[in-house]
């Protein structure tokens, strides 16, 4: 009872606050909520919504660094952004109690690495990074990273990899089963040992292209994201997305409260309306990745719901955050990095 | 001389307004290219502050890193970097490359406009230009459309027989010359024919009847006057597709730096480093300028000569 009561006057006074303010300002990733949702936020807490769109993390925090800190309330970093922002002291913490839907959270998604018990951020949309595999040119057993980094002849010579340093570094040290952010040195020279020799199997380095070279025969085989893989299949390809054994990366994107968001009230309100299952779903809908929403399934689209992609087999592995290393360790990472790609 | 004389006497007219008439000529020269060029310089001696930008501090770390290697743990003692030395060896080979084929294309194609009849040159040229309206980017990602083993180039050698399977261009070098040569054509093509256009045609004549042959003709004649010309286009060719980054990772793959996708790479992303970044940066362009002053150098000689 208690409780139902504190919430309700939680709620009026969110409410009163809501129509005090008035505004409510995003930071979000382009392409990412439909615009049907914004209007409908708008109209059900009176607010004025603006949106601005960004096309990378690193853009993302360039930008707020440069001097747009105070002009947002709410932005959309991925996992390890998350983590970077909160070092950097750009994000501003809420108690569980000034979100009501927190609990629709599925509890797996709340003590995440990025930000633990989940202070700063809530769930927007996730997926997995592994790669697919064109199944006319190999019908071989795909769910190994070997595909990427010893592969069948079959393939040698028409991968594609991402060109996205994490990503790669991420997966070539699940294939070798050494930590990421590793300062152990014989780890370190075996991975990079490791992807000298690998690179030689490999056809190009292409991130935004990832989905074309696949669609277009270009690659036989690519690193892709699971909901990039599933447009590349309606697209025609004959590709399918594997979940390997040794692991692969997964990520998040999350709604964060800015430190010196001039709306807080409403963003605490925005946060709120995107964990009701309905909104939720219509995000997952739009994006086509996962939500960390329950209940949203009743609302989900077939085609989302059911896409394999999307789901993985019950043999999988759980998904691997890719780490937010410290500086000294960093500089290690990216000379690997140079030393590939020189 | 006749020019000193010529500008001499035009500046006794405007004595005292030469400052302020110069001023925006001085100020466009100080604002977008010496000052970009000092913040950079500028930029290349800071402290890399991590995760993107600088700190304001006093480092000689980006040349360091570009001359001496101390191996991956960075604890070994110093030997001499060969990884930038090596993509700049790289890309001025490439770039040099690309600079021969677009003159070996180019001289011909300019040759051809100059001496079609005087209305139909515009045309010409017209035609020239008309591809380079498009945008770079559009137009570097349309030949990785062309070339791919699907695309229609393979398609046609396949269909007509000449080839049983695909011939593997892209991602190749042949694929980045193609790209360097295709963007860079036209800065060839004009100013040849700018120089072509202005040759007299009587000196070849004038060689024929002292029985000189074609090739004396065009090495003895033809080449020394249309040589700035050449030298123009060559450098206008040479200086862009040094730093190019576009074909080297829409058609190369992306898989070895170039000097310009090395640059790129130390600023976008969390793992770039800008002092780096503009070191490369001022190493390239002190390079690039001394290219130019050895020719001018030469050139100079070579008309006192």
């Amino acid at each position: 009872m208690q409780n139902i009561l504190t919430s309700v006057a939680l709620l009026a006074l969110t409410a009163g606050m809501a129509s005090a303010e008035g505004k409510l300002s995003i930071y979000n990733w382009f392409e990412y909520i439909p615009q049907e949702m914004l209007d409908k936020f708008a109209a059900e807490y009176d607010v004025e919504v603006t949106m601005d769109t960004f096309d990378s993390n690193e853009a993302m925090l360039a930008a707020l660094k440069a001097g747009k800190m105070g002009q947002y309330d709410v932005a959309v970093p991925t996992d390890y952004m998350v983590a970077i922002m909160a070092g950097e002291g750009l994000l501003d913490t809420f108690s569980h109690d000034e979100i009501p839907n927190f609990a629709n959270i599925d509890p797996k998604w709340i003590d995440v690495p990025f930000d633990p018990g989940r202070r700063h951020s809530i769930p927007y949309q996730w997926g997995t990074t592994s790669f697919s595999v064109n199944r006319d040119v190999y019908t071989g057993d795909i769910d190994t990273l070997a595909i990427l980094f010893n592969p069948p002849p079959e393939l040698s010579g028409k991968i594609n990899v991402l060109d996205s340093q994490g990503e790669v570094l991420a997966l070539a040290s699940l294939y070798l089963g050494i930590p990421q952010c590793s300062q152990d040195r014989e780890q370190l020279k075996a991975l990079n040992a490791m992807l000298l020799d690998a690179k030689q199997h490999w056809a190009s380095f292409g991130s935004d292209t990832a989905k074309d070279v696949l669609v277009s025969g270009d690659a036989a085989a690519g690193m892709i994201f699971n909901g990039f893989s599933a447009k590349a299949r309606a697209e025609g390809a004959n590709v399918e997305y594997a979940y390997p054994r040794e692991g692969f990366v997964a990520w998040m994107d999350n709604a964060v409260l800015l430190k010196d968001a001039p709306n807080r009230a409403n963003a605490l309100n925005f946060m709120n309306f995107l964990l009701q299952p309905e909104n939720a779903a219509a995000l997952t809908n739009y994006a086509a990745y996962t939500s960390a929403v329950i209940g949203v399934e009743p609302f989900l689209d077939d085609a989302i719901k059911n896409s394999p992609e999307n789901n993985p087999p019950a043999s999988a592995p759980q998904g691997t955050f890719v780490g937010v290393c410290d500086q000294a360790t960093q500089e290690l990472y990216d000379a690997i990095w140079t030393n590939l790609k020189k | 001389m006749a020019g000193r004389a010529a500008s001499g006497a035009a500046g006794t007219g405007y004595r005292g307004l030469t400052g302020p008439l110069l001023l925006p000529a001085w100020a466009m020269i100080g604002i977008f290219l010496l000052l970009p060029v000092l913040l950079m310089t500028v930029y290349s001696f800071l402290t890399r502050e991590f995760r993107g930008g600088v700190d304001w501090t006093f480092s000689l770390a980006a040349y360091d890193r570009f001359l001496l290697s101390r191996g991956l743990f960075g604890d070994e003692p110093p030997v001499p970097e060969w990884t930038y030395i090596t993509i700049f060896w790289r890309s001025i080979w490439q770039a040099g490359l690309a600079t021969l084929i677009c003159l070996i294309v180019g001289f011909p194609t300019a040759w051809f406009i100059a001496t079609r009849p005087l209305h139909s040159r515009a045309l010409w040229l017209f035609m020239i230009t008309v591809p380079y309206w498009v945008n770079l980017l559009i137009r570097t990602v349309s030949l990785r459309f062309l070339l791919r083993d699907q695309g229609p180039l393979n398609d046609l050698l396949i269909g007509t027989g000449l080839l049983d399977s695909p011939l593997r261009i892209i991602n190749t070098n042949l694929a980045v010359q193609l790209g360097l040569f295709y963007s860079y054509l036209p800065f060839m093509v004009l100013p040849i024919y700018a120089a072509v256009e202005r040759y007299n045609f009587a000196l070849s004549e004038a060689a024929a009847d002292l029985y000189a042959s074609r090739w004396t003709t065009l090495r003895e004649i033809v080449l020394p006057v249309v040589r700035p010309g050449i030298i123009a286009g060559c450098i206008l060719v040479f200086v862009p597709s040094l730093g190019a980054f576009l074909a080297p990772d829409l058609l190369g793959g992306a898989k070895t730096y170039m000097i310009g996708s090395l640059i790129e790479e130390q600023f976008k992303g969390s793992q770039g480093n800008w002092p780096f970044g503009a070191a490369v940066s001022v190493i390239l362009m002190t390079l690039v300028l001394i290219v130019l002053m050895v020719y001018t150098r030469a050139r100079g000689r070579a008309e006192v000569r």
